[in-house]
């Protein structure tokens, strides 16, 4: 199964909840060949800051769709998606580009790093590009991987590959961290999260609010 | 793979195209020679003599091996043409008085002959016509043996006796001011005092001769009739020439399309591995099914060979259109009646069978490794690509590159071969674009030499006959003539151990102003005062050297025998000869101070009346104004220059395109994904644009100064290869060549970049994000 978190990193204590993302009537159609697909019918949600969201639903309900919209990656057919007041649904492809650089960090699901590039370098290629990133070393040393650093993606495991995507992601200290199946372990994840969003078919079929949420030490991975 | 599959096409077309075009107007050209000379029987043996009685003909025609003879009258004449002041020349040549020459038969183009009886009536050479627009029955004037006398032309002809219309001595054809006529020999005879005799022969040779017998006999029976030495079509001028340039269109149709096609196959072996890995799947899928590794292989040659079919097609077209151009390129100097145009099947299928083979030969392992894939390993992905720390990364310089910078430097090591096959295929344009330019910069050179360093008089005068000093004082006084300077030339054979050669002997004045000698580095050297000096490649073809005693049979006069030390050999680049103090060639001839002209300087505003004085001295042979000369050479063969500069940029450019392209696009498919991760990363569409483009920037520039050595390389072999004792090529290439070459390289480099990074900007974001790679 699917899953996708949405989780927003400053202000996790702070009383008024600022929105960051805002979907409102979101629609997405594929055409493809002589079909049409709705992979996102009439979508609306609010994400706040500090939140973290995660996304359930079957293959094809449209969580990635979502997830690629709010990161800049792809288009809406209808409908808007603004970042802190900023129509993304309307923005230039430089303003997305920009967005995506000093805003947004990802952590993709088959990792997609550099393969001529060593673990270091890999991190460093965002750090390098971004506004007031951390360390690379330290990310990595976050990551668990401190000793690691000069290692190329063929030289390390699936797993370790995983976490340099991870520390990739968060290196650039952006304001939203998007992750499209960052881990094995969804259910227990779930639990960490604010919310819990139910995608099926194109539309929200439920948002759960975690009355208590665990800690990650809470958790068994 | 369209596009790839359309560089491929354009580097094999380029290939095709040249070997078509060199090798079918060589063809052509020998077909049409072969027709012209048999169709209008063109002479097997020549020889001109001072004069011998008519009677002679009947034991020429008895020496063995001889089957027809023909005797003629040959003279040279200035010409007098309104409306043009220069000096112009003609050799005249006598026409039986039927009409009908035996040998050396003239096709009329234009007119009619001569008709018997008249005895001012010429016909004309065409290229000398088209020159001055003349037509049948327009007249101009001619000194004919000192009388002046207005000819009208019955006629306009070409002759396979003068296919290349060239005055002895000049480095290329003037057609305004060198002509051939032909005139009735009666004419010639009387105004010659030739009646009765003759002064030069042609004849044909029986199937079963031997020239080298027969020339032997001819001399031995011209000698005392002063003959110059009999010689066969090898060194008869037009046919020598025709011969050489035979030489040199074999020599391009070898080496040209041999750097297309070993590109060609590089590029398709490029192209079919990449195809090979990105369909491992479908490979495994097919012989999962029970497809053999035969049918697997064939799927990958079939596809190979549709691709150099679609080039070989199209080289035939672009050949056979470039040879045509070529072909009538070569007919403003070679002058045919027609050209014959021919693409033969057997070079077409030459062309086929080469590039196929090529082909093949270059894609074979990866056909093979194709083929011979276990389904089950063929299924799972290509195991990730292995990297490291470069060289110079591990030299300590790592800090000073950015991440995207490495990304370039460790793709380009990864596959050192690759790259460095990259690379010399686009050092292989750049190497073309060189030799399309060298011709112009070496014979720039060649002019500048001969004429700005050796030959510095405006205008060298030829006496009749050798005359006295107070020929010369004539000339000084002239008005206008600034300075005037004495040169005597005496035909001689040179002999040393079992080498001979025949050529002149160049006497000039001690103190010489006007003429220099230049050593190999190019510097003036004096001209010493006993003893020869040759032209180095005559050196070599006699095998002698400074300080050898050299065998000279003066083939004049009394046609003595001397033996002249060598004393030096000097730089010439068109022409063979030897140069002595004059004074010295005097005494080695033992004829006191006999001169064969003079080279003048004069004053430009006097040149009409010079001219014109020039025109009416009977003593005046003939006058060469260097300038003249100059001019009129690059006026003929700027359009050569301008087709070969203008074939080799089509063909540097579609080398450079094709490799570059196909790089470009192997590595944006290679490596789509992680640009795309990038571009989601935030890096901006120029940033990917720098780390797929900066690496092909870099090969490109990589590649240009190994392309100048290989260019330099091929030049070199070019000048080699194409040197003969008409004239020797230097290795010369100017600054503006290299920067030329260069610039269309980087810039069909530039235009391959900017179609891939089209594709760049288009780069789909979300797919890469879906698949694992």
């Amino acid at each position: 199964m699917d899953n996708t978190m949405f989780n927003e990193e400053t202000g996790i204590s702070s009383k008024i909840r600022e929105v960051v993302f805002q979907v409102k009537s979101l629609t997405k159609v594929y055409t493809m060949g002589e079909v049409k697909v709705h992979a996102l019918r009439g979508v609306d949600l609010e994400l706040y800051q500090g939140e973290l969201v995660v996304m359930l639903g079957p293959s094809g309900s449209g969580k990635s769709t979502l997830l690629n919209i709010m990161g800049g990656l792809d288009t809406a057919t209808d409908g808007h998606v603004t970042y802190f007041g900023k129509d993304l649904t309307r923005a230039a492809e430089k303003e997305l580009t920009e967005y995506r650089r000093y805003h947004v960090g990802f952590v993709f699901q088959f990792y997609n790093l550099i393969p001529s590039l060593t673990a270091l370098e890999n991190v460093t290629a965002v750090t390098e590009i971004a506004d007031k990133p951390m360390r690379p070393e330290d990310a990595l040393s976050i990551v668990g991987l401190a000793e690691r650093l000069n290692h190329f993606p063929s030289q390390l495991s699936g797993g370790e590959q995983q976490r340099v995507a991870i520390a990739r992601g968060i290196s650039k200290n952006p304001s939203v961290l998007l992750c499209d199946e960052p881990t094995g372990a969804l259910d227990s994840a779930t639990g960490m999260a604010d919310r819990v969003v139910h995608l099926s078919n194109g539309h929200i079929s439920e948002i759960i609010k975690n009355a208590v949420k665990k800690s990650p030490r809470e958790i068994h991975w | 793979m369209k596009g790839q599959a359309f560089a491929i096409v354009l580097v094999i077309i380029s290939g095709v195209a040249t070997f078509v075009m060199f090798l079918s107007t060589m063809n052509s050209l020998n077909l049409t020679r072969t027709r012209f000379y048999q169709d209008y029987r063109f002479a097997d043996v020549f020889a001109s003599l001072k004069r011998a009685p008519e009677g002679l003909k009947y034991r020429i025609s008895e020496i063995p091996g001889v089957d027809k003879v023909e005797t003629r009258v040959v003279a040279d004449v200035k010409l007098d043409i309104k409306g043009f002041h220069e000096p112009v020349t003609a050799k005249l040549i006598s026409l039986p008085d039927d009409g009908r020459p035996l040998l050396n038969m003239l096709y009329l183009r234009k007119g009619r002959m001569v008709e018997t009886g008249k005895d001012n009536e010429v016909i004309i050479s065409e290229a000398f016509a088209e020159a001055h627009g003349f037509s049948p029955h327009d007249t101009f004037g001619a000194v004919i043996n000192g009388r002046w006398k207005t000819l009208v032309i019955a006629g306009i002809a070409l002759s396979p006796e003068h296919v290349l219309q060239v005055r002895p001595g000049a480095i290329s054809p003037d057609y305004k001011r060198y002509g051939i006529l032909w005139m009735n020999r009666s004419a010639l005879e009387a105004a010659y005092n030739m009646k009765g005799a003759f002064n030069d022969l042609a004849l044909t040779l029986s199937a079963d001769a031997k020239i080298g017998d027969v020339l032997v006999h001819m001399d031995n029976l011209l000698e005392r009739y002063g003959g110059l030495g009999a010689y066969g079509r090898k060194d008869q001028m037009s046919h020598r020439y025709l011969t050489e340039e035979f030489r040199q269109l074999q020599r391009m149709a070898e080496m040209f399309p041999a750097i297309f096609i070993s590109v060609a196959a590089f590029l398709l072996n490029v192209v079919i591995n990449r195809i090979v890995s990105t369909q491992r799947d479908q490979i495994a899928i097919l012989k999962a099914f029970g497809y053999s590794n035969l049918n697997v292989g064939l799927h990958y040659v079939k596809l190979v060979i549709l691709i150099v079919l679609l080039g070989v097609g199209g080289g035939l077209v672009v050949g056979a259109w470039l040879g045509n151009g070529l072909g009538n390129i070569y007919m403003e100097f070679y002058r045919f009646p027609f050209l014959m145009y021919e693409l033969r099947p057997s070079v077409a299928a030459a062309a086929a069978f080469i590039s196929i083979g090529a082909a093949l030969a270059g894609t074979v392992y990866a056909v093979w490794k194709a083929a011979v894939f276990p389904p089950a390993e063929a299924m799972r992905p290509e195991p990730p690509a292995q990297y490291r720390a470069t060289i110079i990364e591990r030299m300590g310089l790592q800090r000073f590159f950015s991440q995207p910078s490495r990304m370039i430097i460790r793709n380009i090591e990864r596959r050192p071969i690759k790259s460095l096959l990259s690379i010399i295929g686009i050092a292989l344009a750049c190497a073309i674009m060189m030799a399309g330019r060298f011709s112009k910069d070496a014979i720039d050179f060649m002019v500048d030499v001969q004429f700005g360093l050796s030959h510095k008089e405006d205008m060298a005068v030829t006496f009749v006959e050798p005359a006295s000093m107070k020929a010369v004082h004539e000339m000084k006084d002239l008005k206008g003539v600034q300075y005037a300077e004495i040169f005597r030339t005496v035909p001689v054979r040179f002999k040393f151990q079992h080498r001979s050669y025949r050529t002149t002997i160049q006497g000039i004045e001690p103190d010489s102003r006007l003429h220099f000698l230049l050593d190999t580095h190019l510097k003036p050297i004096h001209i010493p005062s006993s003893g020869i000096v040759l032209t180095d490649y005559l050196g070599n073809i006699l095998g002698i050297k400074p300080g050898d005693m050299l065998t000279v049979e003066v083939m004049e006069g009394s046609r003595p025998v001397r033996q002249v030390p060598v004393v030096a050999l000097v730089k010439e680049y068109i022409g063979l000869s030897g140069y002595m103090n004059l004074t010295a060639l005097n005494r080695l001839l033992r004829e006191g101070d006999a001169v064969s002209g003079a080279y003048l300087t004069v004053d430009a505003l006097f040149l009409p009346e010079i001219y014109r004085t020039l025109i009416e001295l009977p003593r005046v042979a003939g006058t060469v104004v260097i300038k003249d000369e100059v001019k009129n050479f690059y006026d003929t063969h700027a359009e050569a220059f301008l087709f070969f500069v203008f074939v080799a940029t089509l063909l540097a450019g579609s080398i450079a395109f094709g490799v570059v392209y196909n790089s470009a696009r192997i590595a944006l498919s290679e490596r789509s994904r992680e640009l795309a991760s990038l571009r989601v990363l935030g890096y901006t569409r120029a940033e990917i644009s720098y780390i797929l483009l900066g690496e092909l920037a870099l090969l490109s520039l990589a590649a240009i100064p190994v392309g100048f050595l290989i260019g330099r390389g091929l030049c070199a072999y070019m000048s080699k290869a194409l040197e003969s004792d008409l004239y020797r090529v230097p290795l010369i290439l100017e600054s503006a060549t290299y920067s030329l070459s260069a610039t269309v390289v980087l810039a069909s480099a530039f235009v391959s970049g900017v179609i891939i990074s089209y594709r760049l900007y288009h780069l789909d974001l979300v797919a890469v994000l879906k698949t694992k790679e």
